[in-house]
């Protein structure tokens, strides 16, 4: 059953901060969180990715979030952290500032994409939840990675 | 689809492939009863099933086909017509069941009359009218009280009522055998009745004297057979596939281990981590087994191929095959399949010439295809081999000038064999006529395209008249590959050690230095001119840690360069640091990466870290299109020169001591590397230095040999089963191909001679000497055995590489060495009466005749004493060792394995003390 497409109920968010932004991640698709340590940079790679990392002995493909939304952020980079994801048997990592907590938000307070939302995020975005004082925008990971291999078959 | 339908599917399919090698076989050697039954075994059981599951078109050909080797097994004559039908239906019958699983397990509609027909036709000959007579006959009389049993349709031709099976049955049980008229008794009492089974018709006709013998083999061989079955089990190879990764994990996790506690001294897990290392690497190679098939299986298609084309193209031809037990990965197997299937074709249509041409060539008129297949070092070769006419220079000259490959002039000056190497060019087809088989010039292009995607190579060498011989390269297994490490632009790159030919390091202002026409830089080497390409510009990076101002001031004529070779292409890679050599596992690249052609995939090193693993394919390519077409030009002159037929070693070109340049085989270096001149340690008067979480011992090239006192220095590590030593030396000159010909022998202590290398007389060091300098307890025993006599060893070895260095460790032993380099030779020296040996150690996997040959003279000539047979091996696989046992030898050594070699020895000699 996908979580997603149950109307009723509410679902759990990994929430993170991109560029100031605050971002939300549905909890089943992240595998885990960790530290992005010693990249290997790719040369002729796409400029989204970062590079290629070991996270216990598997090859994950960093993907920095900040170039893919076209962010600019004044944290420090050496504090930043990425969400593991896993896609179609591949490991991937999105670079993001920070994580924040996990939220339980019910689809009644989710809104689909404002139509003046930056074409490069609503691409990505899957709605976006009004929460008490900011909006936390949804990031559909099979967006952000079907997007980006399109763009490479292109 | 069903389970029992998958199964069925891959059983059958397998099954047709045996048939179709047996059939080729029978019709060669019609007698052989043993493959007649073998086939109709398989063909009936196919039938069974086909019948069992529903399948009645499948079935109905499969019985056509039965009843005719039926009657060929009651002594009916084999002709051609008939096999060539009987192949006909297999192909019918392999088309059916692809359809049927594409369908799922849907037979496809249609007839098979035709064939149905003509088997018909060809197994009951005259009779057939009688027969289908006597079946109707028989139908009609199906209400009559006598019959007990009735079936409900129609008897098919070669089908037998229920009655004259039940008769059958009867009278078998009265004379143990029915008579011979009606075979067909037994096919079908088989399968209705499997107690009828026993009444076994033998071709009787064929051969009766032999029959006992005969079938006493025939029922060895069935038992052997069923031993063999017993023994295996059939896994999913998924299952395998995941084991093999598992695997990987494994030894990745094992390395970074090995890692985190060479940083510690003196660490607890030293010693547990050690054996978890040894369990480990024993793992890695019996998963690998798993995965290692026969290359008999990719050969399988092949007879019935060359017999088709055969007559096709009126030609006699025999295709050997030789190896066909030796062992590869499942995946390379897979991928070499269509290679290989393509090159014997080729070998066939065009080597061979017709049978006029040939008998008019004085040659016999059956022509011979050899396809033969070896280990040696981590590969594996195979050779397909023709006696035919040979590749016609001549005709691939006008090619190469029409293609515009190359000029005249520049053609004058190639050698022969590099002007043949053309014909793996697209568009290069030297055949007359376009044939259905070969000839449309897109084949050898497309083999060597197949064959360097896996890392192998392809060579082909001819002498018109004579045939020509080609011959394939690859390695055993695709996941892990050796690879060399290098950095560029502070990143760290791997390059597959397959297409590295040499490391070259350029420095200002010496013989090897970089030089610029225009701004592209070329290397002068050995005399020819080499294009270069650095690897930070082909990949676009700079390291970031370095402004362009400082990158200015670096000199621009030196680096290193990791001279590749990929198919045709020769180059120079240019890169800032080599760090060492590391058996690396391939990972895939993420498809967010795959758009990328210069890296071929990714990998976790030992130290943890991911490293790019560049596409050797990716960077020729690169190197090509990015060149000017001058350039081109000379890379093919530069690539001319570089191809010497002489069979070459590859020489690790030092200094140390003297100004005299040093060389050592490369195989036998393990690796490179610099040590700190701080990190050595002197303990107990030796030197040591932490080398992977062990203390390894350094020698000196001679006594009063001075180290450095500060900065680096430069020494090559020899590991020997486990241990290993550092040579300390002043300079890594080169690594060269030469021909290694020890021409003036020394007495000199540590060195096996000189030799001529790149035009310098050159020492050849003899590392024999050095490892027992290293570890005291090398050759201890020695001391024990000198007050013996010198006992007689005969070693027989064709590599004259393992002769150098093996010999002295022969001799240290104790024993008198006399060196055989064939089966021939080494009989040649048994023979002599007034000598015996006590020992004969020979290589069991030398081309041609090899140790077991030699073995089994041996044991057969007790003239020769019996010596105590020791044999070697470089490659160690459970079959070898079962050879080696059968063949009486006393024990199986890796050619490697020093020690393990000299307690074989010792052992022998304590044996034969004992029986004396």
């Amino acid at each position: 059953m996908n979580e997603e497409e149950h109307a009723t109920d509410s679902i759990q968010y990994v929430t993170v901060v991109i560029g100031g932004q605050l971002f939300g991640l549905p909890i089943s698709k992240v595998h885990d969180v960790f530290m992005p340590e010693s990249i290997t940079r790719v040369p002729q790679s796409e400029s989204e990715i970062a590079g290629v990392l070991n996270l216990r002995g598997r090859i994950v493909t960093a993907i920095d979030m900040r170039t893919l939304l076209g962010v600019e952020s004044s944290e420090e980079d050496a504090s930043r952290m990425a969400v593991g994801i896993d896609y179609k048997g591949e490991s991937y990592g999105f670079i993001i500032d920070r994580v924040g907590e996990v939220l339980n938000l019910s689809n009644d307070s989710k809104e689909s994409n404002p139509s003046n939302l930056d074409r490069r995020w609503t691409n990505i975005s899957a709605g976006v939840h009004r929460l008490d004082g900011e909006l936390m925008v949804i990031l559909d990971v099979e967006r952000v990675l079907g997007d980006l291999m399109s763009r490479l078959a292109a | 689809m069903d389970d029992l339908l998958q199964e069925f599917l891959t059983e059958t399919s397998e099954s047709l492939d045996v048939v179709d090698v047996e059939l080729v076989r029978f019709e060669q050697e019609p007698n052989n009863a043993e493959i007649l039954d073998n086939i109709f075994r398989l063909v009936h059981t196919i039938k069974g099933t086909c019948g069992f599951l529903g399948l009645p078109r499948l079935e109905s050909l499969a019985h056509a086909a039965e009843t005719l080797m039926g009657k060929y097994r009651d002594g009916k004559d084999v002709t051609e017509e008939g096999v060539s039908l009987i192949l006909q239906s297999i192909d019918r019958l392999k088309a059916i069941l692809m359809e049927l699983e594409q369908n799922d397990g849907v037979e496809p509609e249609g007839s098979d009359s035709d064939l149905i027909d003509g088997l018909n036709k060809i197994s009951l000959g005259e009779e057939a009218v009688a027969a289908g007579a006597a079946a109707k006959a028989e139908k009609e009389k199906d209400d009559a009280p006598i019959v007990v049993q009735t079936l409900e349709r129609e008897l098919l031709p070669g089908e037998v009522s229920l009655e004259d099976l039940e008769k059958a049955f009867q009278e078998a049980e009265f004379e143990g055998f029915p008579e011979d008229e009606d075979g067909n008794v037994e096919a079908e009492a088989k399968a209705e009745e499997p107690v009828a089974e026993a009444p076994k018709p033998e071709p009787v006709k064929k051969a009766p004297p032999k029959k006992p013998a005969a079938k006493a083999d025939d029922a060895a061989a069935g038992d052997g057979k069923q031993s063999v079955s017993n023994q295996s089990l059939r896994v999913n190879v998924d299952t395998l596939e995941d084991l093999m990764t598992m695997v990987s994990e494994l030894v990745l996790t094992r390395n970074q281990l090995l890692e985190i506690v060479r940083r510690h001294e003196d660490s607890e897990f030293k010693v547990p981590l050690q054996r978890l290392s040894n369990v480990t690497g024993e793992l890695q190679e019996g998963v690998m087994k798993t995965r290692m098939q026969p290359i008999g299986n990719a050969w399988q298609k092949l007879p019935r191929i060359v017999r088709d084309l055969a007559n096709e193209l009126d030609k006699d031809i025999d295709l050997r095959m030789l190896g066909a037990e030796t062992e590869l990965d499942r995946q390379v197997l897979d991928m070499i399949k269509d290679p290989l299937t393509h090159m014997v074709r080729n070998s066939a249509d065009h080597g061979l010439e017709t049978k006029a041409d040939r008998l008019a060539a004085g040659k016999p008129e059956k022509g011979v295809v050899t396809l033969s297949a070896y280990h040696e070092g981590g590969h594996i070769i195979i050779e397909i081999q023709d006696d035919g006419r040979g590749l016609n220079i001549e005709k691939i000259k006008d090619k190469i000038v029409s293609n515009g490959l190359a000029t005249e002039s520049e053609l004058e000056a190639m050698p022969e064999s590099q002007i043949q190497k053309f014909i793996f060019h697209a568009g290069l087809s030297t055949a007359e006529k376009v044939t259905s088989v070969s000839g449309r010039g897109v084949g050898m292009d497309v083999v060597r395209n197949n064959i360097e995607l896996i890392g192998g190579t392809v060579d082909v060498k001819s002498t018109t008249g004579k045939g020509s011989t080609f011959t394939i390269k690859i390695p055993l297994t695709l996941a892990i590959v050796s690879a060399l490490i290098v950095e560029a632009a502070g990143d760290r790159f791997a390059i597959p050690q397959l297409s590295v030919v040499e490391l070259v390091q350029a420095e200002s202002n010496s013989e090897h230095r970089i030089e610029h026409i225009k701004d592209t830089p070329v290397l002068r080497l050995r005399n020819k001119l080499l294009p270069l390409v650095p690897l930070s510009k082909m990949l676009g990076i700079r390291n970031e840690n370095i402004s362009p101002e400082e990158e200015e001031v670096r000199p621009e004529d030196a680096g290193f360069i990791v001279v590749m070779q990929v198919g045709q292409q020769s180059f120079g890679v240019v890169v800032d640091g080599v760090f060492h050599t590391e058996e690396i596992v391939v990972k895939p690249m993420s498809s967010a990466l795959r758009n990328i052609n210069m890296f071929s995939g990714n990998t976790i090193l030992g130290d943890g870290s991911v490293i790019m693993i560049v596409d050797p394919n990716g960077v020729a390519n690169g190197v090509s299109s990015g060149m000017a077409d001058e350039l081109n030009a000379m890379e093919e002159t530069a690539h001319v020169a570089s191809i010497n037929d002489d069979p070459t070693t590859s020489l690790l070109l030092f200094r140390a001591g003297n100004d005299v340049p040093k060389a050592v085989p490369l195989s036998l270096v393990t690796r490179l590397e610099e040590v700190a001149v701080t990190e050595i340690e002197t303990s107990n008067d030796r030197q040591l230095v932490q080398y992977r979480g062990a203390l390894m011992p350094l020698v000196h090239m001679t006594e009063d040999y001075k180290p450095r006192e500060e900065g680096s220095q430069p020494m090559l590590v020899f590991s020997d089963a486990g241990r290993s030593m550092g040579l300390l030396v002043d300079e890594i000159v080169d690594i060269v191909d030469d021909n290694l010909q020890i021409e003036v022998s020394t007495e000199e202590l540590g060195l096996l001679g000189s030799a001529v290398i790149k035009g310098k007389a050159t020492e050849i060091i003899d590392i024999g000497h050095y490892l027992p300098m290293a570890f005291d307890d090398w050759f201890t025993h020695r001391d024990d055995d000198a007050q013996q006599t010198r006992r007689r060893l005969l070693y027989v070895d064709s590599s004259e590489f393992f002769q150098n260095m093996l010999t002295p460790v022969m001799r240290a032993a104790n024993f008198s060495v006399t060196v055989a380099s064939s089966v021939e030779d080494a009989l040649e020296i048994l023979d002599n009466k007034d000598i015996f040996y006590d020992v004969v150690v020979a290589d069991v996997e030398m081309r041609g005749e090899n140790g077991f040959d030699l073995a089994k003279m041996i044991n057969d000539r007790p003239v020769y004493g019996h010596p105590t047979m020791i044999a070697i091996s470089s490659v160690c696989t459970p079959t070898l060792v079962a050879r080696c046992r059968e063949n009486k030898f006393e024990d199986f050594v890796a050619k490697f394995d020093r020690p393990g070699l000299i307690s074989a020895l010792k052992e022998s000699t304590s044996e034969q003390e004992l029986a004396a």
